[in-house]
């Protein structure tokens, strides 16, 4: 219902454009959502096959079993799973979900947040277990169980013998009704209780409920979970070893956060599936946000949202940002205005200037003209985009192996140097050739055979030379191979000659001769073809890795608003507080409040007065001193007009101009009411100017 | 250097002990091998030397140095194209210590700003000597402080020199005072006082280390290479020394001047709104612009909340109108809930009981604010055609920061159905959220500076300046002293009479239980120790009275209301009995 429109009329495809908008994001958050289950799988299966390992023993009551129950061990897995907090809730609900298809209906999660004492943490328990019972048992019995929630005593005895009451009934109830329910489920499942963030709970709470659950492992099979956000040796921290001894503990490792980012990054941008990228300067504050902040792949995710929201609101051309099926549809229907928007593209205009005088006219001036070339240029857009992934990836083949990295270590880094300006004519770039150049054999042997791969996989087509060109390289490297061993009896021969000298006169003769030959000597056969590879590769990389910003039209498809995103992610309240009250000018473009050098006009805002004279005290402010100050200062920007007016009635007026530019501060927070002296105030900020 | 002949066969064994030409060759050769390709690779020698150290350098770290380098390039995205917001500030000129400043420093800066429209003033270097010694820290200080100077003493000496402007605002007759003359002996006098204190005391090298070290270092000048580095180390340790000292003195150097002295009453609420009223708002013009610029976001703000999103509004002025203009331009067909942060009373429960009988149209009750959450969440996900917009102004209010508060309505906030647009004010208002809550509320921050003056937000403040017409307090009073027995109210009375009489002893700690028990017993109105003791309590109980126990043990009651309450309020019992 709500879509982009601003103006009643719709010549800018606002409809069309939301429609875009929202498939593309449904399209990337069904995508995010495959890659966080495919990166969590392994993760969960390790646990699965945990749970059902511990809990089979119970099933069938062994002597192993019983063995290990007479130490009171409970089953206990700890999950770490990093510092991005808030990117667990999705671990936990998937692992809850799986659990509750393949192994037991009775699982519990728990905060810190929930449970401040022991009682509130069975209360809390009781409550999720006999909740997901209901779930299970239809609902042909739930106002029993409803009010015996309410009633029951929260202890370990009456949780066993709900868990009895329940597991008999399962087994009583004629097995074709139960079917659909707990036949994927052993017949007495575990109960799972997860500790979603283990270091905020209070270590008396975990230490009670661990000691109390031990004494009672026999009748109720319980597993604990415990999700770690720092490092497993938390566990020893919070519980002595009395009560640690009693956990069987199993540690699992969650994929770490900048792994998944890569993921993300990869399936995502480095791909052409979506039409829609971002600029290098949004990429670059999503990651540094993610790096810098908070290490949450879901705010990444959710800046890359905004940015699609932003790019498809802000660009009335954004219509034109589809799949290349789409576009010629698209280009056709295009309304005068739109054609008129791009020709008011910057990089449209660059590409008309360069076109010969006939030309130019009918793109500014035809509009169907303008059109098909419109579409021939988003075509040569997309296969720009092919190309660029692919060469990208093979350049990455060969940095990421380089010595400290001198275009970085991640594909991301790489690819932000791409899109930022030619990368070819980085220092950064110079140097990694040169290191390129240093290369080992096998090293260079088993780089190129990847990039045959990349290549091989890409669907960009005009590959077919670039492939037959690396295969080649790869041949003569093995010919090498063959000819080297004849080469090595020569040079052993010369060399031979040389151990006969022994005089230092001799071997300095020789040296100066040998000096000579190095000079003039061409390279080895070896290194004149690993320089052929390189220069190679390099112009691979002048062909294809051209920055975004160079392609025409490329502001349909490029997002580019930094600012924009960084302002709404990541805001700096206090410094739009600090500039509002030192310079307002930089928001009322008042030519009286333009001032220079750090001072504020004595016209400005009574509120920015007040603050400014504040800053001039210590950490008490005499409110009469102040309020006499205030005066001082504002009686003398209004002097000249305000001669008329009863000095009195002025003077109340600038008492209570004061009272509420004073009240204000207070309410944000810069001073507060002391009572240390009669009428003083306190500040509370330590910042000056 | 040359080995025997035999030997040589072995090569690798020689290493040991001889070194053989041809050992020395092929080291000498492979070296030149390598710089024969030097001038094309000037960075080998470097490269040799990270391939050496490649094991030492970790990984993590070499990501680290360029990552440090990536961040820094993107917080100068915002320096170089500066859109909207004052974004360009560095984190150090916000959040900078302070430095000891000077009780009369306020005075003086305001005359000086009260002067900026003449700036002819030039600081006279020569007149007075002693005061070049103290230079302040900051250069624009060093104006401020020069230039007052110079009217401090103009005004001290009345020099014919002395700005007309400024001389007739020293003579006209002040009409905030009590009376001119002892405003002005008083004034000089203190200020006599406080100049002297400072002469003194940046002589003798005492107050600010920051001072001093300056004049030092300008008398004897260090070596130039130490003095850069003794600079900063200097820098450091000011800050540090900066902070403590003015944490660590309790003395308080401001003036001991009160409001009482002003000849001006306290203004209430009533005659505060009406003289502001009169006073016409600066720069209405400016303001009208930039809420414009703000209010054509209103459709933005609307598509980001129903694609999930929540919004945030910062930036120094009131934004309550901004708010009520998006609810009356865009809210008016929809069910929307207005909270007002500012008011006192408010509380999340309240909040969630307006959403649970408003919106849901459910009478029960609740055991705790979390259940009637997971009711709310419970309905909302039933029923998917709810929608719900939440407006709060100022979010970050006294009574909406708790942590509780804050996670109730981040977990409402998370509701796809429920669209949260609220304000924040306070300068560490941030602060409230962590990691989770944030992900929670899902926040798209806006800037909406507005300037306007936060009218309702602090007319609930119990300002400072503002006298309370405590009308709330007289109506309770008398409420609960109605349902009492005759005996009772006049015990009370007797109480509050004896409060007034001591109110202008500011050290007054109350009435002894002794001697009240005597006064209450001369008026007939307790016959025993117990009975006073018992009413005692009841008054308690109502939190009309307060009792401590003083330093002898002796246990003193007090009227926990304000003195003109009470005067009201004695009034008004005089009235009745």
């Amino acid at each position: 219902a709500h879509d982009f429109r601003r103006k009643s009329d719709d010549s800018e495809d606002t409809e069309l454009r939301f429609i875009t908008c929202q498939s593309l994001w449904n399209q990337i958050k069904s995508e995010t959502e495959e890659i966080q289950e495919d990166l969590n799988k392994q993760l969960l299966d390790n646990l699965l096959n945990f749970l059902s390992r511990s809990h089979s023993e119970f099933q069938e009551k062994t002597t192993e079993w019983t063995c290990k129950m007479k130490f009171r061990e409970i089953p206990t897995a700890a999950l770490v799973l990093g510092v991005n907090v808030t990117d667990h809730d999705l671990t936990f609900r998937g692992l809850s979900d799986i659990l509750q298809d393949s192994i037991t209906p009775y699982i519990a999660l728990l905060e810190a947040k929930d449970c401040p004492g022991i009682k509130n943490l069975m209360q809390k328990l009781m409550g999720q277990l006999m909740n997901c019972d209901i779930d299970v048992d239809t609902l042909e019995d739930e106002d029993c169980v409803q009010v015996s929630q309410n009633r029951i005593r929260c202890s370990m005895s009456s949780l066993i013998s709900w868990y009895e009451s329940v597991t008999k009934k399962t087994d009583s109830e004629t097995p074709s009704k139960k079917r659909n329910s707990s036949s994927r489920h052993w017949k007495s499942p575990p109960v799972v209780v997860i500790f979603k963030d283990m270091e905020s709970f209070t270590t008396k709470v975990l230490q009670d409920f661990i000691v109390i659950s031990s004494q009672h492992i026999h009748e109720l099979p319980l597993v604990l979970i415990f999700g770690i956000a720092t490092s497993p040796m938390i566990i020893h921290r919070l519980l002595p070893h009395s009560v640690s001894s009693l956990l069987c503990i199993e540690l699992f490792q969650s994929i770490s956060c900048k792994e998944h980012l890569s993921t993300i990054i990869d399936k995502l941008l480095l791909t052409s599936r979506f039409p829609f990228k971002l600029g290098e300067k949004v990429l670059q504050v999503l990651i540094n946000i993610f790096l810098y902040h908070d290490f949450s792949v879901q705010n990444f995710i959710k800046g890359f949202q905004l940015c699609i929201v932003e790019h498809f609101y802000s660009q009335p051309l954004s219509v034109l940002c589809c799949q290349l099926v789409d576009v010629k549809k698209r280009v056709i229907s295009l309304s005068h205005e739109q054609c008129e928007n791009i020709r008011r593209l910057p990089s449209f205009r660059r590409y008309v200037e360069k076109q010969e005088a006939g030309k130019q006219i009918a793109l500014l001036t035809n509009d169907t003209f303008l059109k098909e070339d419109t579409e021939r240029l988003l075509e040569d857009l997309h296969v720009y985009h092919e190309n660029y992934v692919s060469i990208l990836r093979c350049l990455h083949v060969f940095t990421s192996s380089l010595p400290k990295y001198p275009l970085g270590k991640q594909i991301r880094e790489l690819h932000c140097a791409c899109l930022e300006n030619r990368v070819w004519e980085t220092e950064e770039y110079e140097s990694s050739l040169q290191l390129a150049r240093m290369l080992n054999k096998t090293d260079l042997v088993t780089m190129l055979q990847q990039c045959v791969e990349i290549l091989t996989s890409s669907s960009g087509k005009q590959f077919h030379k670039t492939v037959e060109k690396l295969k080649e390289f790869l041949t003569q490297f093995q010919n090498l191979e063959a000819e080297a061993s004849q080469e090595r009896d020569v040079s052993v021969l010369s060399q031979k000659e040389l151990q006969k000298k022994t005089d230092l006169y001799h071997l300095q003769k020789t040296l100066l001769e040998l000096k000579e030959s190095r000079r003039s000597k061409k390279l080895t056969k070896f290194e004149m073809l690993r320089f052929e590879v390189v220069d190679y590769i390099d112009s691979l990389v002048r062909k294809y890795l051209v920055p975004a910003d160079d392609r025409t039209l490329h502001e349909i498809m490029y997002f580019n608003a930094a600012t924009v995103l960084r302002g709404h992610l990541n805001a700096a309240p206090r410094t739009a507080l600090h500039t509002a009250l030192n310079n307002p000018h930089w928001y009322l473009k008042n030519q009286a409040l333009k001032c220079d050098g750090g001072s504020i006009s004595n016209k400005a805002p009574d509120i920015c007065i007040v603050y400014k004279l504040h800053l001039e005290c210590g950490r008490l402010i005499n409110l009469v001193d102040w309020l006499e100050a205030f005066s001082t200062v504002v009686t003398a920007a209004e002097e000249p007009n305000a001669v008329a007016a009863s000095s009195d009635q002025m003077d109340d007026i600038i008492h209570a101009r004061f009272i509420r530019a004073v009240s204000e501060l207070e309410l944000l927070g810069f001073i507060k009411p002391s009572k240390q002296k009669t009428d003083h105030v306190a500040r509370l900020t330590w910042g000056g100017c | 250097m040359s080995g025997p002949e035999g030997t040589r066969s072995g090569r690798r064994s020689l290493q040991v002990k001889f070194v053989p030409d041809e050992e020395v060759l092929r080291h000498i050769t492979d070296d030149s091998g390598t710089k024969v390709r030097k001038d094309k690779a000037q960075l080998s020698v470097s490269v040799k030397r990270f391939v050496k150290k490649l094991e030492d350098i970790s990984d993590n770290e070499a990501q680290e140095i360029l990552g440090e380098k990536n961040y820094v390039a993107a917080l100068g995205i915002c320096a170089q194209d500066p859109v909207g917001n004052g974004a360009n500030i560095s984190g150090g000129e916000v959040y900078s210590f302070q430095t000891p400043k000077r009780s009369s420093k306020m005075a003086e800066l305001a005359s000086e700003l009260a002067q900026t429209p003449e700036k002819d003033v030039v600081p006279d270097h020569s007149k007075c000597p002693e005061k070049m010694a103290k230079t302040p820290q900051s250069s624009s200080n060093f104006m401020w402080a020069e230039i007052v100077w110079k009217c401090n003493l103009k005004k001290k000496e009345f020099l014919s020199t002395t700005p007309y402007r400024l001389r007739k605002r020293l003579a006209a007759p002040d009409p905030c005072l009590e009376s001119e003359s002892e405003y002005s002996a008083s004034c000089s006098e203190e200020e006599d006082e406080e100049d002297q204190k400072e002469v003194s005391t940046a002589l003798s090298g005492q107050k600010t280390p920051g001072q001093t070290k300056q004049t030092k270092a300008a008398s004897t000048p260090p070596p130039r290479n130490s003095l850069v580095k003794k600079t900063k180390e200097e820098k450091m340790g000011n800050l540090v020394e900066e902070y403590f000292e003015a944490h660590s003195s309790s003395k308080v150097l401001t003036s001991d001047r009160t409001l009482q002295k002003l000849r001006k009453r306290r203004l209430n609420q009533q005659t505060l709104r009406d003289l502001l009223k009169k006073a016409p708002l600066a720069y209405a013009a400016e303001i009208r612009d930039l809420n414009k610029q703000h209010e054509s976001l209103f459709s933005k703000w609307m598509l980001q909340l129903h694609l999930g999103f929540n919004i945030v509004l910062y930036g120094l002025g009131s934004k309550r109108d901004l708010l009520e203009k998006f609810r009356t331009s865009l809210l008016q067909d929809s069910v929307h809930l207005v909270v007002n942060g500012y008011f006192p009373s408010i509380t999340v429960r309240s909040i969630l009981n307006s959403i649970t009988e408003e919106v849901l149209d459910y009478l029960g009750t609740f055991r705790s604010p979390l259940d009637q959450l997971e009711f709310i969440i419970k309905r909302f996900k039933e029923d998917s055609s709810l929608e719900l917009y939440v407006l709060i102004h100022n979010l970050d209010s006294q009574m909406l920061r708790g942590e509780r508060s804050q996670q109730i309505l981040a977990q409402l906030s998370s509701l796809p159905s429920i669209y949260l647009i609220a304000s924040i004010d306070h300068i560490n208002a941030p602060l409230m959220w962590d990691q989770a809550k944030l992900s929670l509320y899902n926040w798209l921050w806006y800037e909406t500076t507005t300037f306007s003056p936060y009218v309702e937000e602090t007319s609930y403040e119990n300002s400072l300046l503002v006298q309370q017409s405590g009308s709330l307090a007289l109506s309770s009073l008398m409420h609960v002293l109605h349902s009492l027995t005759l005996n009772a109210r006049g015990i009370f009375r007797l109480l509050a009479q004896h409060q007034l009489e001591k109110k202008d002893n500011p050290s007054y700690p109350g009435l002894s239980f002794q001697d009240f028990y005597q006064q209450c017993r001369e008026a007939f109105l307790v016959n025993s120790d117990l009975t006073l003791r018992a009413q005692l309590t009841e008054f308690r109980d109502h939190k009309l009275i307060r009792t401590k126990r003083g330093a002898d043990g002796v246990e003193y009651l007090l009227i926990p209301v304000d003195d003109s309450t009470l005067t009201h309020f004695l009034e008004k019992e005089n009235e009745d009995v």
